[in-house]
């Protein structure tokens, strides 16, 4: 998994909040047509590190475990101690300071959604929410294949997969700089 | 691949639940607390400590189980690999089990229907829209990286189930609730063989074994407190294995707390031969499982009669209303008839239920003899029950059926044999199957003694045999005539009742003598 995003959201509000307008009042609809880059706000620091700091209570794509130790940092940057435990629940690999900068960018693109008013809305749960589920018959149509599910298997002993004793831990950040790929 | 496992809390002394096939688990959630006092002490200590003074407080304990059972269907949750017991590794496995890219969930309709009868049966509410979640984590018996399960929107919430246990000296029988948080369907992982010799862990994907798995959740806090930090017990397959390890898990963590020590939010495993609670590998620190909606399943909708579409395809439309009715007579519902109808003890409906087999074998008998229902019930859950337990049967391998017991049981009520030797007549019958009752009687020569005056006549040779003990009897002493009685008893080989016995020699003791 890559962390991915363009930050166009983030840079309409940087935006805005040069040409002196209140970031509350920005609507997604302006932001629509800037494209993504390096963003760069020349003697606006301060508005940069509030705007960040906002992102950072926005949870990324649903997972809201780190945001607290996030906060609790009120620099606005997400901290190695976070980047660690992030690496090791999803087995990403933040190799780079750049790549910690985009996840930032993209949290806060991301926390933009927080001040649309949803006031009496219903969440979506779903993309496919007006889909129907489909179900299926209790009967047997597929299986038997183990030999041909196999083949993917690095090791192999008697039609079982082989696997390490047990989850091999990650090296600690301080002990390696670049993390192995499983 | 996913097997609905339920969780419920228990009764009896052994699962009730009998399933068969893997591929299918829901879950439920049921919670129960209790209190645990301790003895207070006469000394305070001078310092006021905030933390609870030794001994003095009250402590509550605070369970949840989490039970895991699978679902008696043909294939599997999410997909139409075969679940069966027992066969070879990894060929009742598809490619989405295996989890190969491309691969998509689609929901078992008889999976869905056994969620919803077991909600009802647990009078939950069942909730006409639940949704599918990813928990995410990394073992290699889970090679997708996460299992789809039902987190925020389980299928049924809020039920309970009433269950019964003996209390006190006397073991009266009163009846507990236990509440039942939740049911939700959701995926099992893998097998997992370890193999320490050689370093390494042998994966099967065709899914777990273990029709029923329990996970028991403990704190402990002081009543009007907040809830304690809990703590997860795994690797629990009897019972007897799970109440042990609460209750050692619970004293564990009240020492902890009254030493100053603190409760880590951990999963512990229980070592049976030990009898405690020691911390898992691998498991160290709270897991973080990034529950996210399961992207490839919409929400899963139910109906009733009254919400049914018009025209709708029933293959692809669950109606909760006629689940309900295709659900058998609930086990609270049999065991309130049986007391009712043949005005049993509420604890008897208990023992003939919680024996696979017993219940339809006490009917049986029943619908086959003459004798009253009490005597069958004693029968049946004295006598039968006991043979089988001694030599560890199941009421399917009994050598005695229902039919012959029935027999035995005419034989008594018409008093052609008297009831000691009934308890013969059934050893017999249990070491000789298929021999007729009334075949071992002649063998064994072990009817009663019709022959009223032959008795009276036996009854007079003893007497005149054993003057003695008729001096004991009429000087006063009570008990000597139980010897008479016996020695009688000896003479006809068992063939007489004792209260028979006994009225004829004290009407000849009491008759002046010749």
């Amino acid at each position: 998994m890559s962390v991915h995003a363009s930050p166009t959201l983030f840079m309409a509000m940087a935006a805005k909040e040069a040409a002196g307008a209140h970031p509350d009042g920005v609507t997604l609809s302006a932001s629509l047509g800037l494209t993504g880059g390096a963003l760069r706000v020349p003697g606006r620091g301060d508005m940069w590190a509030r705007a960040v700091r906002l992102g950072l209570r926005a949870p990324l794509g649903g997972f809201r475990a780190f945001t607290a130790k996030a906060d609790a940092q009120g620099s606005g940057r997400v901290t190695a101690e976070v980047i660690e435990h992030l690496e090791r629940l999803a087995l990403v690999d933040f190799g780079s300071q750049e790549a910690v900068a985009r996840l930032e960018k993209a949290i806060a693109f991301a926390d933009r959604l927080r001040q649309v008013d949803t006031d009496g809305v219903e969440p979506m749960e779903s993309v496919l929410e007006d889909r129907c589920l489909y179900l299926r018959s209790d009967n047997v149509v597929e299986g038997n294949c183990a030999e041909e599910l196999l083949q993917n298997s690095h090791r192999v002993v008697e039609e079982y997969f082989v696997a390490p004793p047990g989850n091999i831990p990650l090296p600690k950040l301080d002990e390696q700089e670049s993390f192995p790929h499983n | 691949m996913a097997v609905p496992t339920l969780r419920c809390g228990f009764s009896g002394s052994r699962w009730t639940f009998a399933l068969v096939d893997r591929g299918c688990r829901h879950r439920t959630v049921a919670t129960f607390n209790w209190i645990r006092g301790q003895s207070s002490v006469a000394q305070q200590p001078l310092h006021t400590a905030q933390k609870p003074r030794k001994g003095a407080q009250e402590w509550a304990a605070v369970v949840g189980l989490e039970i895991h059972a699978q679902i008696s269907s043909n294939s599997k949750l999410f997909s139409g690999a075969e679940v069966r017991f027992a066969a070879p590794p990894n060929s009742l496995v598809s490619f989405f089990d295996a989890s190969l890219p491309g691969t998509l969930p689609v929901l078992n309709r008889r999976c869905v229907e056994a969620a919803v009868m077991t909600g009802l049966a647990l009078n939950c509410h069942i909730n006409q829209k639940s949704l599918f979640d990813r928990k995410h984590y990394f073992y290699a018996d889970l090679p997708a990286g996460y299992q789809i399960t039902q987190q925020r929107l389980p299928i049924a919430v809020n039920g309970n189930l009433a269950y019964s246990i003996c209390v006190g000296k006397q073991q009266r029988e009163i009846t507990k609730t236990v509440r039942v948080k939740q049911i939700q369907l959701e995926q099992d992982s893998g097998k997992s063989l370890h193999d320490d010799l050689r370093s390494q862990t042998l994966v099967d994907l065709n899914r777990a074994e273990g029709q029923l798995r329990v996970d028991a959740n403990v704190s402990v806090h002081h009543p009007g407190e907040p809830l304690g930090v809990r703590t997860e017990v795994k690797n629990l397959n009897s019972i007897r294995f799970l109440a042990k390890a609460i209750d050692y898990e619970i004293q564990r963590q009240i020492s902890e707390l009254e030493n100053g020590g603190e409760i880590l939010n951990e999963t512990r495993s229980f070592d049976y031969k030990l009898g405690c609670t020691v911390p898992m590998r691998d498991k160290e620190g709270k897991q973080d499982y990034r529950f996210m909606p399961e992207p490839n399943l919409p929400p899963l909708l139910l109906y009733d009669s009254t919400s049914l579409p018009a025209g709708a395809d029933p293959q692809q439309v669950i109606d909760i209303d006629r689940i309900r009715e295709t659900l058998p007579e609930l086990p609270s519902e049999t065991r309130a008839r049986l007391v009712q109808q043949y005005g049993m003890l509420p604890e008897h409906s208990f023992t003939l239920l919680n024996e696979v087999g017993l219940l339809e074998f006490f009917q049986n008998v029943i619908k086959e003899t003459r004798a009253e229902p009490k005597k069958v019930v004693s029968w049946v859950l004295n006598t039968f029950l006991g043979y089988l337990k001694q030599q560890n049967l199941a009421v399917s391998e009994s050598p005695v059926p229902p039919s012959a017991l029935a027999e035995l049981l005419d034989l008594l009520h018409t008093r052609a044999i008297s009831s000691a030797a009934a308890k013969q007549v059934f050893e017999e019958l249990w070491k000789s199957p298929g021999k007729p009752p009334a075949q071992i009687v002649s063998e064994k020569q072990l009817g009663l003694l019709q022959d009223r005056e032959a008795l009276e006549e036996l009854c007079r040779a003893t007497l005149d045999g054993h003057p003695q003990v008729v001096r004991d009897v009429k000087g006063g002493n009570p008990r000597a005539i139980n010897k008479l009685i016996g020695l009688v008893r000896k003479a006809t080989q068992g063939r007489a009742e004792p209260a028979l016995i006994k009225q004829i020699l004290e009407k000849q003791l009491s008759s002046p003598a010749p």
